[in-house]
C-alpha cells in the first residue's frame, strides 16, 4: 500500500493529476478573489483609518501565504535530504519562488499601510522586520540555488539551509518582538475579535489568495518539471551525437 | 580527540603564520567605526547611544569578510577529503574549525573592540559589559558562519552570497547583543535576560550548527 | 581482504559516466583504472572512498574493520596534494601523522622514501611542483591503511620519483594491502590488473 505522498511522487502522475487539478484552482481563485474584492469595498469603512484599512485584505492573506510558502520550503527540503523524494527539491523551488513574490507583496502593501498609520513607509514594526528577514531568507535560498553550477549539488545545498532556517526562524521571531510593545496580531488563527462585517471579506480574500497560491505552486512544479525533461532530453541527444547512449525511444 | 585539537592547533598556527586574515579582519573593523562618525557627524552624545549597535553591526561585517575562507583553502588544496577519510566524523571537523576561527577572529575582534569604543564615546562602565557580551556572543557568529562558508564552497560569487545567507542567521546574536549591552547602559535591569538569551544561541550554535555544516561539506565533497 | 565494486553506475550533471561496472581487488593486487579524460576515473576513487554515492550497486569491504567506514581505512590522494604552503615539510607531516593517527617513528621513513628530508624546515610553499607532489604521496606512509586510492599519483613526478613511488606501492601489497589508481599513463605497479572505465569501456566488454 503506497501512502499518498508516494504515490504522488512519480512525476507523470503528478503531471497527470496535476493537469486535471490546476483549471479548477485557477477558477475557483479567481471566483474567491473577486467576491472577496466586491466584499472587501462594499465592507464599512473603518472609522480611524478610512479606505487606506482595505489594504488589509491582500496584506494578511500574502502575510499569512509568505509563512505557509516557507513552512513548504522546509518540509521539501527535509523531504529531499531524508527520503530523496524524487520531486521535493521540484517543489522546495517551486514553493521559494512563490514564496518570496508573497513576501514582497507582503511588504509593500505593509509599507503602503504603513504611510498613513505611522506617516512613514518604513517602521521598524517587529511585525514588517520579522518579514523582512523572511525576506532576506527566500533571496538567500535562490540566490545559492542560482550560483551554484551543478543542479543536484545547489538543491541539496538549498535544501540545507531550507532547513537551518526552519529552526532559525522562530528565534528571530522571538528576538525581533523582544523589545516591541506587544500588539495582538490582527488575524491570528483562533477567531479573531474582528467584526464579522470585516471578517468575511477577510476569510473569502484569504481562501482565493490561498487557491491562487496552489495554482501557481502546481503551474510552476510543472514548469520545473518540463524544463528538467527538456535537459535530460538535451543531454541524451549530446550523448547519442557522441556514440555514447542508445536514441531515446 | 587527538585528531580534534590537532586540527585545531593546526588552524591556529596556519592563521598565526598567514596571518592576514585577522589583519584584514581588524583593518575592516576600524575603517567601519570610523567611517561612521564621519557619515553621521561628531555629535557626541548621538555616538555613545548608538555605539554598542555600530561596535556589534560592525563586528559581523568584519567577521563576514573571513567566513568564506573557513573551509575554502582545505577544500581546493585538498585537505578536507583527506580530513574526511580521517578518524573524525565531519561534524568534529566542523566543531575543530569552527572554534579554531572563533578563538582566531572572535576573540580579536572583541578585545579590539572596547579600544573602537573610545572613538564613539562608549560610556566607560559599559566597556566590561561590552566585552562580556561580545564573548558570549561570538561563538555563535563563528559557528553559524560556518554554515555559511560551506554551503558557498563551491558557488560563484560566494563572497556577496555569504553575506545574503548570514544576514537573516545572525538577526538573533545581533538583536540581543545589542539589547544586552544597551540594557545595561540604561540600567533597565533587561541585562540579565538577554545576555542569557545570547549565552543560549551561543551554546545552542555550537551544537546544532556544525551539523548543518557538516551535511553540506559531504554534498560538497560529492 | 577484498575491495569489490559491484554494478557501479555513476551519474554527473545528469550524464551517465559508467554503467555496470563490478571488480574485484584482493589483499596484495592493485587495480589501475584506465580510460580517457572524463571517463569517470576520478568518480569512481571517490565512490570507493565513499564521497559519493553510486547511482547504482555497492562499494564493500570483505575482512576490514567491520566498525569503520572504508573512508576511515583507506588513503585518498586526489589530484591537489592536501598540503599547506605555509607549514612546513615536516610541519605538514607532523600535521597529517598526528591527524590520520599515525606513529611518529614513520614520519622519519615517510620523509626519507620521499626525499624530503632535506627539504623538512623549507615551508612548502617555495617547493617545486614534483616535491610538493611527493609532500603529498608521504602520507601514504604517515599511517598504516590496507587500501590505497591514488588518483593519478604520477602527476609530475620525475622518473626518479616514480620509481620511489612503486617502491613504496609495491611495498604496500607485497604487505596484503590492495591499491586502486586512476591514471593514463603506465604505472609500474606490480601484480597489477587494468579496468577500463567509462561507457564505451563498458560496452565493449
Amino acid at each position: 500500500m503506497q501512502t499518498f505522498t508516494q504515490r504522488l511522487a512519480n512525476p507523470t502522475r503528478f503531471m497527470e493529476l496535476s493537469a486535471r487539478l490546476l483549471p479548477w484552482m485557477a477558477f475557483l481563485a479567481c471566483v474567491l478573489i473577486a467576491v472577496g474584492l466586491v466584499m472587501a469595498f462594499t465592507a464599512p469603512l473603518d472609522y480611524q483609518q478610512g479606505h487606506a484599512a482595505k489594504i488589509m485584505y491582500v496584506h494578511v492573506p500574502a502575510a499569512w501565504l509568505s509563512m505557509l510558502a516557507y513552512a513548504m520550503v522546509a518540509a521539501s527540503s527535509f523531504g529531499l535530504l531524508v527520503f530523496r523524494h524524487p520531486l521535493a527539491d521540484v517543489s522546495a523551488k517551486s514553493a521559494a519562488l512563490i514564496g518570496v513574490v508573497f513576501t514582497f507583496v507582503c511588504l509593500v502593501t505593509g509599507s503602503l499601510w504603513g504611510k498613513p498609520m505611522w506617516g512613514a513607509f518604513w517602521s521598524w514594526d517587529p511585525r514588517l522586520t520579522a518579514e523582512l528577514v523572511l525576506f532576506f531568507l527566500y533571496l538567500g535560498l535562490i540566490a545559492l540555488r542560482s550560483s551554484v553550477e551543478d543542479e543536484a549539488l545547489a538543491a541539496n545545498l538549498t535544501a540545507v539551509l531550507g532547513i537551518v532556517g526552519i529552526v532559525i526562524l522562530p528565534v528571530i521571531h522571538y528576538s525581533v518582538y523582544w523589545n516591541s510593545i506587544h500588539q495582538p496580531p490582527s488575524l491570528s488563527f483562533g477567531w479573531p475579535k474582528i467584526h464579522p462585517s470585516l471578517l468575511w471579506p477577510l476569510v473569502t480574500m484569504t481562501a482565493g489568495m490561498q487557491a491562487l497560491f496552489v495554482a501557481l505552486y502546481l503551474k510552476a512544479m510543472r514548469n520545473e518539471i518540463l524544463r528538467r525533461r527538456v535537459k535530460a532530453l538535451r543531454l541524451t541527444e549530446v550523448q547519442v551525437a557522441a556514440g555514447l547512449a542508445e536514441p531515446a525511444e | 580527540m587527538k585528531a580534534f585539537w590537532h586540527l585545531v592547533g593546526r588552524d591556529l598556527l596556519l592563521a598565526w603564520r598567514e596571518g592576514g586574515a585577522i589583519g584584514v579582519a581588524l583593518g575592516f573593523y576600524l575603517v567601519v567605526v570610523t567611517m561612521l562618525p564621519l557619515g553621521l557627524g561628531p555629535d557626541l552624545n548621538l555616538l555613545s547611544r548608538i555605539a554598542p549597535g555600530l561596535l556589534w553591526v560592525a563586528l559581523l561585517l568584519a567577521t563576514l569578510l573571513s567566513l568564506g575562507r573557513l573551509f575554502e583553502m582545505d577544500f581546493e588544496d585538498g585537505s578536507l577529503e583527506v580530513l574526511a577519510t580521517g578518524p573524525l566524523p565531519l561534524e568534529a571537523v566542523a566543531v575543530a574549525k569552527s572554534l579554531a576561527h572563533w578563538l582566531t577572529t572572535g576573540i580579536p575582534l572583541t578585545v579590539m573592540a572596547p579600544v573602537l569604543g573610545l572613538l564613539l564615546n562608549l560610556p566607560l562602565e559599559a566597556y566590561g559589559v561590552l566585552v562580556g557580551t561580545m564573548l558570549a556572543g561570538t561563538p555563535a557568529v563563528s559557528f553559524i558562519g560556518a554554515i555559511g562558508g560551506a554551503l558557498t564552497l563551491r558557488a560563484r560569487r560566494g563572497g556577496v552570497l555569504i553575506a545574503l545567507l548570514m544576514l537573516p542567521l545572525f538577526v538573533p546574536t545581533l538583536q540581543f547583543g545589542i539589547e544586552a549591552v544597551s540594557a545595561a547602559l540604561t540600567g533597565s535591569g533587561g541585562f540579565m535576560p538577554a545576555f542569557l538569551i545570547l549565552v543560549a544561541i551561543s551554546l545552542a550554535s555550537v551544537v546544532l550548527a556544525p551539523l548543518a555544516a557538516a551535511v553540506a561539506l559531504r554534498f560538497q565533497l560529492q | 581482504m577484498k575491495l569489490i565494486g559491484e554494478k557501479l553506475c555513476a551519474k554527473r550533471g545528469g550524464r551517465v559516466l559508467f554503467a555496470k561496472l563490478s571488480f574485484t581487488v584482493d589483499s596484495g593486487r592493485a587495480l589501475l583504472a584506465i580510460g580517457p579524460n572524463g571517463a569517470g576515473k576520478t568518480t569512481l576513487l571517490r565512490m570507493l572512498a565513499g564521497f559519493l554515492r553510486p547511482e547504482a550497486g555497492q562499494v564493500r569491504l570483505e575482512g576490514g574493520d567491520a566498525d569503520a567506514s572504508i573512508a576511515e581505512q583507506c588513503h585518498y590522494v586526489g589530484h591537489a596534494n592536501a598540503v599547506k604552503p605555509s607549514l612546513t615539510v615536516a610541519e605538514n607531516a607532523a600535521f597529517w601523522s598526528g591527524f590520520l593517527g599515525g606513529a611518529a617513528d614513520r614520519l622519519e621513513v615517510a620523509l626519507n622514501t620521499f626525499g624530503l628530508a632535506a627539504l623538512r624546515d623549507i615551508p612548502a610553499g617555495y617547493l617545486s611542483a614534483g616535491q610538493r607532489r611527493r609532500a603529498g604521496l608521504m602520507r601514504l606512509l604517515l599511517a598504516e591503511r590496507p587500501v590505497w586510492l591514488l588518483d593519478e599519483p604520477t602527476t609530475s613526478l620525475d622518473e626518479t620519483a616514480q620509481k620511489v613511488l612503486a617502491g613504496a606501492v609495491n611495498q604496500h601489497l607485497s604487505g596484503g594491502g590492495l591499491v586502486v589508481a586512476a591514471t593514463h599513463l603506465p604505472l609500474a605497479f606490480d601484480r597489477a590488473q587494468e579496468l577500463p572505465v567509462g561507457l564505451s569501456a563498458a560496452a565493449v566488454a
